[in-house]
C-alpha cells in the first residue's frame, strides 16, 4: 500500500517538475524565475558553461546595483597542491587595527550597519590569553600600551570546521584549498553556523548592507567579496579573490609592524613552513579539536 | 542498684549540626550582598555606562580614517624579484632620505677633510641622537669615511644604501635571518612568487632603532550604538 502511494507522489512531483521546466525553457527559451528557484542545483554541482552564465548575470545585477561598469564576478578555483595557512606574530602585533580596515576595503564588508570580519582583542599582560577579559572597544592614543598585548582574531579556516557540521543545507563548506566559504546565493540565514564558531567569526546581515558606490572593491569573487545581499552569514576568504591569484591577502600587506604571514602549507620552503618550524605556534582553543589553519606564533 | 536519672541532661552534640538564627543571619547578608554584585555588573554593562571617550560610539569605514593608504601599489620588476637565501635579489623600495636632499651625501662631505674623532656633532647633524646598542657606537663604524654615500661592513666591503639589510645582519644575525624568510617585517606581492621586501631602516630609525607606537584606528562601534539605515523602517513597523 504504502509503497504504491510513494510511487504516485514521487510520480507525480517528477511529472509536475518536468512540466514546470518544459513550460520555462519553451516560454523563455532560457529558464529563468521562480521555476528555476524551484529547480535549481548548488553553483559548485553546475556544469562551467552554466556558472559562466550564472557569473555573468551576478556581474550585471552588481554592476546596475552599485552603477559601475568595472565590477567582475570570478569563480576562481583551488590551485592544485595548496593548502593555505595563516601566521600572526604576537610578539610583533601593536594592536593598531590596520588590518580591520584595511579588510573592509577590500571585502565589501557593510558600513552602515558596520561588520568587521577582523576583531582585535586587548589583553593585559598579567592576565595572559583570557577572552572573558579581553577587550575590543580600547581607544588610547597611542598603542602598543606597555602593560597589554593584541590578539586578532578572524576566521581560523579550521580543519574540522563545526560551522560547516551545522549547516542544514551545506551552505557553507570546506574548498580544496582549505578555505571556509559560503554562497550567499544557498544561504537560509539561520545563523547556527554563528552559534557554532567559537572564534566569533561569522557575521549577519541583519539588514541591507550599504557600500557607496565609490569605495566597491570591483574585483570581486563569488565566494568572497562579490557584494553580500540582507539575511545571509559572511566570513573571511583569507581574500580569496587575491590568494587564488597568488597575491597575498589585504591585511598582511598592510600590517605595519609585519605580524601577519601567509603561505602554502603544502611547499616546504613557503614562510609558513619556516615558521612552524622555527617558532614557538599555537592555536586558539586548541582544545575543542577545530585544528585551526590559522596559527599564532612569538617570533622572539 | 539503681542509676539515678539526671534531671537535666545536656542537649546530645547532634542538635548543634542544625543552624541557628545567628547563622542564617549570616547567610542572609551574604545572599543579599551576592545579588547585588550581580545586579551591578548587569547594570555596569548597560547602554548608560559607555562614556563618550570609551571608544566604540560611532562607526567608522575605511575612507573616514585618516593617514593610511589602503590602495597598495605594487612594485615595478616584482615578477623578477627572489628571496630566501643570503645572495637573494631582495627588491626594496627606495632606501629612507634617499628622496630628501640629504642625498647624496658626497655632495657636502667629498669637499670636507675626514675628521675621525669621537665628538658632539653642532652645526649639521644634529638632529641625530643615537640610540642604538653600546654607548661608544659611532657613525664611521656604519658609515664608510672616504666615500660617504656608501655604507662600511666590517670585512671592508663597501655597500649601497639599498643593501644595509647586510650592514644590521652583522650584528642582528637571527633577526636577518627571519627576515630573508619573511618572518621578520613586512612584505607586499605574491605568496607563490616574487615579492617586496622594506629595508630594516624603512622601520628602525638605524640612529635610534626602538619601534615607536602609533594611533590605533577607531575601535568597532558598540551593539548600543549600531544606528543604521533599517531604524525608519523598524519603528515604521512597529508603529503598524
Amino acid at each position: 500500500m504504502s509503497e504504491k502511494t510513494i510511487d504516485r507522489r514521487t510520480l507525480m512531483i517528477s511529472a509536475g517538475l518536468s512540466t514546470m521546466a518544459g513550460i520555462s525553457a519553451a516560454s523563455s527559451g532560457k529558464s529563468a524565475g521562480w521555476v528555476e528557484r524551484l529547480l535549481k542545483r548548488r553553483f559548485v554541482e553546475l556544469s562551467d558553461e552554466r556558472r559562466e552564465e550564472i557569473l555573468a548575470e551576478l556581474e550585471e545585477t552588481c554592476r546596475k546595483k552599485y552603477g559601475r561598469d568595472d565590477i567582475t564576478v570570478s569563480d576562481t578555483r583551488a590551485l592544485d597542491g595548496v593548502e593555505f595557512a595563516y601566521g600572526l606574530d604576537l610578539s610583533r602585533c601593536v594592536g593598531c587595527r590596520r588590518c580591520v580596515y584595511a579588510c573592509v576595503h577590500e571585502n565589501n564588508q557593510s558600513r552602515d550597519p558596520q561588520i568587521h570580519w577582523i576583531r582585535v582583542l586587548e589583553m593585559g599582560k598579567d592576565h595572559g590569553i583570557d577572552f572573558a577579559e579581553s577587550d575590543i572597544y580600547y581607544d588610547p592614543e597611542e598603542v602598543p600600551e606597555p602593560e597589554n598585548f593584541y590578539l586578532p582574531v578572524a576566521c581560523q579556516q579550521c580543519r574540522t570546521p563545526p560551522c560547516v557540521k551545522v549547516c542544514p543545507v551545506k551552505a557553507t563548506w570546506q574548498e580544496p584549498d582549505g578555505i571556509v566559504v559560503i554562497d550567499p546565493d544557498w544561504c537560509l540565514g539561520c545563523r547556527c553556523c554563528m552559534s557554532a564558531c567559537p572564534y566569533g567569526a561569522r557575521h549577519f546581515n541583519w539588514t541591507e548592507p550599504t557600500v557607496a558606490t565609490e569605495e566597491i572593491n570591483p574585483d570581486t569573487h563569488v565566494f568572497g567579496n562579490l557584494p553580500r545581499p540582507k539575511g545571509v552569514v559572511e566570513k573571511c576568504t583569507f581574500c580569496i579573490q587575491r590568494t587564488r591569484k597568488g597575491r597575498y591577502p589585504a591585511c598582511v600587506e598592510i600590517c605595519p609592524v609585519g605580524a601577519r604571514k601567509f603561505g602554502n602549507l603544502l611547499d616546504e620552503d613557503s614562510e609558513m613552513r619556516y615558521l612552524m618550524r622555527e617558532k614557538r605556534v599555537f592555536v586558539l582553543k586548541e582544545e575543542l579539536n577545530t585544528k585551526p589553519r590559522f596559527y599564532y606564533f612569538f617570533a622572539t | 542498684m539503681e542509676k539515678p536519672i539526671d534531671p537535666d541532661p545536656s542537649p546530645p552534640d547532634s542538635d548543634k549540626l542544625l543552624p541557628g538564627s545567628s547563622s542564617l543571619a549570616v547567610l542572609l547578608v551574604v545572599f543579599i550582598t551576592v545579588s547585588f554584585l550581580v545586579l551591578f555588573s548587569i547594570v555596569r554593562g548597560g547602554v548608560g555606562h559607555v562614556t563618550e571617550s570609551g571608544g566604540g560610539s560611532r562607526a567608522f569605514g575605511p575612507t573616514e580614517v585618516s593617514g593610511v593608504d589602503f590602495e597598495i601599489e605594487l612594485l615595478p620588476g616584482i615578477e623578477d624579484a627572489t628571496s630566501g637565501p643570503e645572495d637573494g635579489n631582495f627588491l626594496v623600495p627606495p632606501p629612507p632620505w634617499s628622496e630628501s636632499g640629504f642625498f647624496p651625501c658626497s655632495e657636502c662631505h667629498s669637499e670636507m677633510e675626514v675628521n675621525p674623532e669621537r665628538r658632539e656633532l653642532e652645526e649639521m647633524h644634529d638632529d641625530i641622537e643615537l640610540v642604538h646598542g653600546p654607548s661608544d657606537r659611532w657613525c664611521l663604524d656604519c658609515h664608510n669615511s672616504d666615500d660617504r654615500d656608501v655604507l662600511r661592513l666590517v670585512n671592508g666591503r663597501l655597500i649601497s644604501f639599498d643593501e644595509s639589510y647586510l650592514l644590521c645582519g652583522q650584528c642582528h644575525g637571527t633577526i636577518f635571518r627571519d627576515w630573508r624568510q619573511g618572518i621578520h617585517g613586512r612584505r607586499q606581492g605574491y605568496w607563490n612568487g616574487g615579492k617586496s621586501y622594506l629595508l630594516c631602516a624603512h622601520c628602525h630609525d638605524p640612529h635610534a632603532p626602538a619601534f615607536h607606537t602609533i594611533a590605533p584606528l577607531p575601535p568597532p562601534v558598540r551593539p548600543q550604538f549600531l544606528a543604521h539605515q533599517a531604524q525608519g523602517e523598524i519603528q515604521e513597523a512597529a508603529h503598524e
